[in-house]
C-alpha cells in the first residue's frame, strides 16, 4: 500500500464507526412556496426567473423563457402589474422588497430587443377554441391553448388587440408599441385574430367556426351610472369612454376644469388624462377618505405630484353647465360616508364618472346553463361556465378586476380546457407549505436597498403622454435580481456542506443540489439553523 | 479585512460558498475537493463546535501548503473524540502528544524538518484551551519566545471539557463550570482571574497573531492563510461552541458564536508583531443577554433569582473589548452601496495581501534560523 506523506504506521479510518445511529431527527432538503409566487396572480414563478437573470448575459433568456410559461407578457406586467409579489416579499421585512417589477420589465423588453420568440412545439390536436375578446384574459388563454397545440381563434369587437391594455390603460402606462410587440408575438405562433367581429351569440359563433370549446373574455366596459341631478347644459361622461377615446384620432375634449367622481385606478388614469390634455384643474371627487381608497397608493401619489386635486369626504350633489354642487361627507363608525348638509360649489366643465364597470353579457343570452348577476357571469374553480366547453374569464367573472388577474384566468382557462378537450380533469398543481419569514436565516444576506427606477420630471410628464416610470439598465437589473433571498429553496449558498461538524452532507455539483450522508450525520441540525433560505426540515428519526 | 473583494449577491461573503464567485475567490470549504482533514466518524458530540474549527482550519493549511503538513495535538477532547486507537479521523500526518507538551514537540518537529532541509512541510501544533492555556503554556510561550516556525492553533471551548466541564484559565467570568458552581455569593466562575492568551501571544511580539470563530468561515480561513505567510511563531485564538459544557443546543453551535462577536464578548482581530492590525466589526450589535441565554452555564443569570451584577460585569467586559480594539465604526466593505464597496473593498484586498509585510516576515524568519543555527 502507498502511503500518504509521512505516514507510517497503518491505522483504520474512523469512517468504520457510523455515527448516523446517534440521531434522533433527522435533516430533510426541501422545497417550500416562496411568497412571491404564491402571491402572483398569473402563477409565475418568480424566484426561479429571477435565479437565472442573476447570472446576466444567457441567463437573461432563460429567465425570460421562465416567465413565458406562464405569462405571455413580461413588458406589459413591468408596466402595469401592481405587483402583489413585491408586497408579499420577505425581503420587505428586512430592508425593502425585491424590485420584482423593474426586473420583469427589463426582461421583457430585452425580449423585445432581441426578438426572442416562442416555437410550437407541441404536436397539433386538432382541436378548435374559439376566444372571444383580445384583451390580458382573452390573448393569455390563446397563448397557452396554443402552446398545447391547439387550433386557435381570437374574435374581437374593436379595431385593434389589447383590450383595456389599450382601451382603458393610459399610454403614460403603457406605450402601445409595446403592447403591440407581444400582441403579435402571440399572433406569430399561429393564433389568428378577427378584429371588428362582435359575438353576439356565442352558440351560433362556435357552430359556425366548429369550434369543440369557447374562452370568453369579452371584460366590463360598461361604465357604472350613478345618479346626479343635472342641468340641461351639464356635460357628464364616463371614465371608461373617455379612456376609450384616446385611441381615436381626436382625444375628448373635457375642457379646462375636470372633475373626476370615484376612487379608483379608473378615476386617477382619467385625472391624470384629464391633465394631459390641458385641464388646468383636474379634482377627484371621492365620498370616503384617502385610506379608504381602492386605488394603489402610487397611483393616487403619482397623480398628486402631477397636481391632481383630491376632494376626499365628498360628494356631488347636482351638476350644471360650468359648475357642480358637492356635499361634504363624514365616515360613520362603520367607516360608511353619511352627508353632513355642508354644501360647497366648484367649477367643472366635465364631470368624469368612474365608478366601476359592468360586462356586456348579452352574447351568453339563452344559453343554458348559465349563471349571472347581471354584471358578471359564475364560473367553477377550473373557468367554465354552466354551459359545458364555454369557459370565461378576466374581468366578466367576478373576481379583482386587474391585467394580472386577467391574465393568471387565461391561464388557468387554457390548462383546463386542455384537459376538457382530452376529457380528463386538470390535476392542478401541489402547493408546497409557504416559506414564512421565520423560517429564514437573514444573517447572512447582504444589506441591499431597492434600486429605483427613474421617474419623468413632473413637469414633463404632466403635458405629455411619455411613459413615467423609466426602466433599469442592465447593471442595475442584476443588481436587483441578486438581492432575491430564494425563500424555500436552495440556491447552492453551501452553507450546510461548510458547516456540517461530521462532513455529512455531500456536494452535488453545480445544479445538482446536495445530499446528507445518513451514516455520519448525528442530527446536530446546525444545516438547518444556519441555511439561509429554509430549505431544511428537521424530522423525527422512525425506528 | 476578511471581506472579499465582491460585487453585492444574494449573500455577500456571509455564506460558505457562493455561485456567481470566481472559483479562486471561494472559500475552501466550499471546494467539493476539500481535504477534509477531520474526517466523518469522529466521536465529537453532536454540533461540536471544535470539531468544526479544527476542519476549517487545517483543511486551510492542508489547501495552503498542498497537503505537506504535520500536525502535533494536545491531549483534549480534539485528540480523544478524534483518535480512538486504531481509528483516527485525521487524514493528515498527526501525533498526540501529551497534554502539556504539544508546541515543544511541534517545536522538534520543525527543527527535524529544518535540519532534513524541508523547508517545504509546514508545521501545526493544536489543543484545547486547557492544554494551551495552562497545561501547555509553558511550552507556547518558549515556542514564542524562540519564535519557532510553528503555527498553534487554540481552540477555546472555555473549560476542561473532555473531563468533564472543569474551570480553565479561559473560563469567563459568571460561567458555570463543574468546580465553578453557581452557589454562594459569586456564583459562577470569579471574574479578575484567568488569562487572555491573545493578548499575552502579542506580547511576545511574534509575527502574527489572530482571534476568530466558527461563526465567520472566511474570516477563519483568511486568517489560517494570513498565518502561513509568515515564518515563525504564530498563534490562533479560534472560539468553539461546546453544546455539551455550555448547556446549548446543538443546532444553535454558529448561532452562539456568531452572538459572541456581535455582542463584543469575543473581539475578532489579527495583530502583527505585538500590534493589532485589522478587527472585525460588529454588524449588527446586540446585548450580551442574547448571548448567554442560549446557554444553560449562565441560567443561574436569570430565572428565580437574577444575578444583575454579573450580568452587568459581563456586559462592561463586552463594552470594554468594543472600545479597546474599535468594534464599531464604519461599516464593513460588503455592507457599502455598489459604487463605493468596489474601490473600498479592493483596496482593503490589497490590505489582506500585503506583499512587503510577507517579505519582512521571510526576512526576519530566516535571520533568527541562522541565529538558531
Amino acid at each position: 500500500m502507498e502511503k500518504p506523506f509521512a505516514i507510517t504506521l497503518d491505522v483504520g479510518t474512523s469512517k468504520a464507526n457510523h455515527t448516523g445511529s446517534w440521531r434522533t431527527e433527522r435533516p430533510v432538503y426541501i422545497d417550500r412556496l416562496p411568497p412571491c409566487n404564491n402571491a402572483c396572480p398569473a402563477g409565475e414563478n418568480i424566484q426561479s426567473w429571477l435565479y437565472a437573470a442573476e447570472e446576466g448575459g444567457e441567463g437573461y433568456e432563460k429567465g425570460w423563457r421562465q416567465i413565458m410559461a406562464d405569462n405571455p407578457f413580461p413588458a406589459i406586467m413591468g408596466r402595469v402589474c401592481y405587483h402583489p409579489c413585491e408586497t408579499s416579499c420577505n425581503r420587505a421585512q428586512l430592508d425593502t422588497a425585491v424590485g420584482i417589477n423593474s426586473i420583469e420589465r427589463f426582461l421583457g423588453d430585452e425580449a423585445i430587443k432581441q426578438g426572442w420568440s416562442i416555437e410550437v412545439t407541441a404536436p397539433l390536436t386538432g382541436k378548435r377554441v374559439l376566444v372571444v375578446g383580445a384583451g390580458p384574459s382573452g390573448l393569455s388563454a390563446a397563448y397557452h391553448l396554443r402552446r398545447a397545440g391547439h387550433e386557435v381563434a381570437i374574435y374581437d369587437a374593436e379595431p385593434a388587440a389589447g383590450g383595456m391594455m389599450r382601451y382603458g390603460i393610459p399610454k403614460y402606462r403603457l406605450p402601445r408599441e409595446i403592447l403591440d410587440a407581444e400582441v403579435q408575438r402571440i399572433l406569430n405562433m399561429g393564433v389568428t385574430l378577427d378584429l371588428n367581429r362582435k359575438v353576439t351569440n356565442v352558440e351560433a359563433e362556435m357552430r359556425a367556426g366548429n369550434f369543440d370549446a369557447a374562452f370568453l373574455a369579452v371584460g366590463a366596459h360598461i361604465g357604472k351610472r350613478a345618479y346626479i341631478p343635472a342641468g340641461e347644459a351639464a356635460k357628464i361622461m364616463d371614465a371608461i369612454s373617455v379612456l376609450h377615446g384616446m385611441e381615436d384620432a381626436e382625444p375628448p375634449m373635457l375642457g379646462r376644469r375636470v372633475v373626476v367622481y370615484g376612487g379608483g385606478n379608473t378615476a386617477m388614469d382619467v385625472a391624470r388624462t384629464a391633465k394631459r390634455l390641458g385641464a388646468t384643474e383636474a379634482v377627484v371627487v371621492y365620498r370616503r377618505n384617502r385610506e379608504k381608497m381602492p386605488a394603489h397608493d402610487f397611483e393616487v401619489t403619482e397623480a398628486i405630484e402631477e397636481g391632481v386635486r383630491m376632494k376626499w369626504l365628498s360628494t356631488i350633489k347636482h351638476a350644471d353647465g360650468g359648475k357642480i354642487l358637492i356635499e361634504k361627507m363624514e365616515l360613520d363608525e362603520t367607516g360608511f360616508p353619511q352627508g353632513t348638509g355642508e354644501m360647497e360649489e366648484l367649477e367643472a366643465d366635465s364631470v368624469v364618472l368612474a365608478l366601476g364597470q359592468d360586462a356586456d353579457l348579452s352574447l351568453l343570452e339563452g344559453v343554458e346553463g348559465i349563471e349571472s348577476d347581471g354584471g358578471t357571469v359564475a364560473v367553477s374553480p377550473n373557468m367554465m361556465t354552466g354551459h359545458p366547453g364555454i369557459f370565461a374569464g378576466g374581468d366578466m367573472v367576478p373576481d379583482e378586476r386587474t391585467v394580472t388577474v386577467g391574465i393568471g384566468h387565461g391561464k388557468r382557462a387554457a390548462r383546463n380546457i386542455d384537459a376538457w378537450l382530452s376529457g380528463v380533469a386538470y390535476a392542478g398543481t401541489h402547493k408546497h407549505e409557504l416559506a414564512s419569514f421565520d423560517k429564514l436565516n437573514t444573517w447572512y444576506y447582504s444589506d441591499a436597498p431597492q434600486s429605483m427606477r427613474p421617474t419623468l420630471d413632473v413637469a414633463r410628464r404632466t403635458s405629455t403622454f411619455e411613459e413615467v416610470v423609466g426602466g433599469l439598465d442592465e447593471n442595475n437589473a442584476v443588481y436587483e435580481a441578486r438581492r432575491c433571498l430564494s425563500c424555500g429553496n436552495c440556491f447552492e449558498c453551501d452553507n450546510c456542506y461548510g458547516v456540517c461538524p461530521d462532513n455529512s452532507v455531500i456536494k452535488l455539483g453545480p445544479g445538482k443540489r446536495f445530499e446528507f450522508d445518513y451514516d455520519y450525520c448525528k442530527g446536530c441540525g446546525i444545516c438547518v439553523a444556519e441555511c439561509p433560505c429554509g430549505a431544511i426540515s428537521m424530522e423525527p428519526e422512525t425506528m | 479585512m476578511p471581506y472579499q473583494p465582491i460585487k453585492f449577491y444574494q449573500t455577500g461573503s456571509f455564506v460558505v460558498g457562493n455561485r456567481l464567485l470566481d472559483v479562486e475567490a471561494r472559500s475552501t470549504q466550499s471546494d467539493p475537493k476539500r481535504a477534509n482533514t477531520l474526517t466523518s466518524g469522529h466521536r465529537a458530540c453532536q454540533g461540536c463546535g471544535e470539531a468544526l474549527g479544527a476542519r476549517y482550519a487545517l483543511d486551510t493549511v492542508s489547501r495552503v501548503t498542498g497537503g505537506k503538513m504535520i500536525a502535533s495535538n494536545a491531549t483534549g477532547c480534539l485528540e480523544v473524540f478524534s483518535t480512538p486507537f486504531p481509528e483516527t479521523s485525521w487524514q493528515i500526518p498527526w501525533i498526540h502528544s501529551l497534554f502539556g507538551n504539544a508546541p515543544a514537540v511541534a517545536t522538534g518537529i520543525a527543527a527535524a524538518m529544518r535540519v532534513k532541509g524541508r523547508d517545504d512541510v509546514r508545521v501545526v501544533g493544536q489543543g484545547g484551551d486547557g492544554g494551551t492555556v495552562d497545561i501547555g503554556f509553558g511550552c507556547l510561550s518558549g515556542m514564542f519566545e524562540r519564535n519557532d516556525d510553528v503555527l498553534y492553533i487554540c481552540y477555546d471551548n472555555e473549560a476542561y471539557m473532555n473531563t468533564g466541564v472543569q474551570r480553565s484559565g479561559a473560563t469567563p467570568g459568571g460561567a458555570r463550570t463543574a468546580t465553578t458552581q453557581p452557589v454562594g455569593p459569586h456564583p459562577g466562575n470569579e471574574f479578575g482571574q484567568g488569562k487572555n492568551l491573545p493578548r499575552i501571544a502579542m506580547a511576545h511580539e511574534i509575527p502574527y497573531v489572530g482571534t476568530a470563530t466558527v461563526a465567520d468561515l472566511r474570516d477563519l480561513e483568511y486568517k489560517v492563510e494570513k498565518a502561513m505567510t509568515f515564518r515563525g511563531a504564530r498563534y490562533l485564538h479560534i472560539l468553539v461552541t461546546c453544546p455539551l459544557g455550555w448547556g446549548s443546543a446543538s443546532r444553535d453551535s454558529i448561532r452562539i458564536a456568531r452572538l459572541a462577536v456581535e455582542t463584543g464578548i469575543f473581539p475578532v482581530f489579527e495583530a502583527e508583531r505585538g500590534e493589532v492590525t485589522g478587527v472585525t466589526k460588529i454588524r449588527r450589535r446586540v446585548p450580551v443577554e442574547e448571548y448567554l441565554k442560549l446557554q444553560r452555564r449562565y441560567a443561574h443569570l436569570f430565572g428565580k433569582k437574577p444575578q444583575p451584577e454579573i450580568l452587568h460585569n459581563i456586559q462592561a467586559a463586552a463594552d470594554r473589548n468594543i472600545t479597546r480594539y474599535g468594534l464599531l465604526d464604519d461599516t464593513p466593505d460588503d455592507l457599502k452601496p455598489p459604487g463605493e464597496a468596489k474601490d473600498a473593498a479592493t483596496s482593503g484586498h490589497d490590505e489582506a495581501q500585503p506583499e512587503d509585510s510577507e517579505t519582512d516576515a521571510m526576512a526576519l524568519t530566516s535571520e533568527s534560523f541562522e541565529g538558531a543555527r
